[in-house]
């Protein structure tokens, strides 16, 4: 319970070519598309990268990706604050993590792997207000999420 | 929206990061023993711990400025116990995390594989 408190990991087989999913994780208009957020400019490393949240309920949010690592059809990598999702509160010079895409081929599809990884570093102060003030929506955009992409 | 944030500031006011304070493996010790034979004098929790009193004494407290753990004073000795609430909590967060990637990741799926 108490042992995993400084990282997320996901693993996905997506049944299209590592290059469909490279372009879909690695150019702002893509990403956006699925992640819900309008994203200006451009991915390089080092580059900083805003967008608009376009998710219905939060389009009142801005987030931020600092983008760290960029190794083409392979892995791409951004920093950013998690649950910052307070209009008002400058996150600037709170820790971020690192969220981590790795791409591998598989039988007819792409690996995804998904690493979000230094919880630990992040204010008690912020979890807990980052997890009132979402308490409940996201479980139920999960649903509404799952209901959408299990139809036929 | 700015209430809300400085009650919630007010309220772990003064606290460590939680997940740093339990980033140590002396800490973690105590909590797992705490979580599993209830609340302890620190007499007993020093116990076979391989540091002395003052040190277990010092670690508590770290605790107790996350919230993780409180005391009761028995006599002259204080009791401590585990605040499972605040465990809790910072779990929940990620899970709440989680559960935003594996949205996100079924939305790409969908976006990808159409």
């Amino acid at each position: 319970m108490i042992t995993s408190t400084d990282r997320i990991e996901k693993e996905v087989y997506l049944r299209a070519p590592r290059s469909r999913v490279w372009r879909a994780i690695a150019t702002p208009a893509e990403f956006g598309a699925w992640f819900r957020v309008k994203l200006g400019g451009a991915f390089a490393e080092g580059a900083t990268v805003r967008g608009r949240i376009t998710y219905p309920g939060y389009e009142h949010l801005t987030m931020e990706m600092v983008v760290e690592r960029i190794e083409p059809e392979r892995l791409f990598a951004y920093r950013w604050h998690p649950g910052a999702t307070d209009p008002d509160v400058d996150y600037s010079s709170e820790p971020m993590t690192l969220v981590e895409f790795h791409l591998d081929d598989a039988d007819g599809g792409t690996i995804l792997r998904i690493v979000e990884s230094g919880f630990d570093r992040i204010p008690a102060a912020r979890r807990d207000e980052a997890f009132r003030m979402n308490d409940g929506g996201w479980t139920e955009q999960t649903q509404n999420i799952e209901r959408h992409v299990t139809q036929p | 929206m700015s209430r809300s944030r400085s009650a919630s500031v007010a309220k772990v006011a003064g606290a460590a990061p939680i997940f740093a304070a339990l980033g140590d493996p002396t800490r973690l010790r105590l909590v797992a023993r705490l979580s599993v034979d209830g609340p302890l004098s620190i007499t007993r929790l020093s116990e076979g711990a391989g540091v002395t009193r003052q040190a277990i004494t010092k670690h508590l407290e770290a605790l107790a400025d996350a919230g993780l753990v409180q005391h009761n004073w028995r006599g002259r000795e204080r009791i401590w116990e585990l605040e499972p609430r605040r465990l809790e909590m910072a779990r929940r967060w990620l899970d709440r995390i989680s559960d935003q990637w594996d949205a996100a990741i079924g939305r790409l799926k969908a976006f990808v594989e159409e």
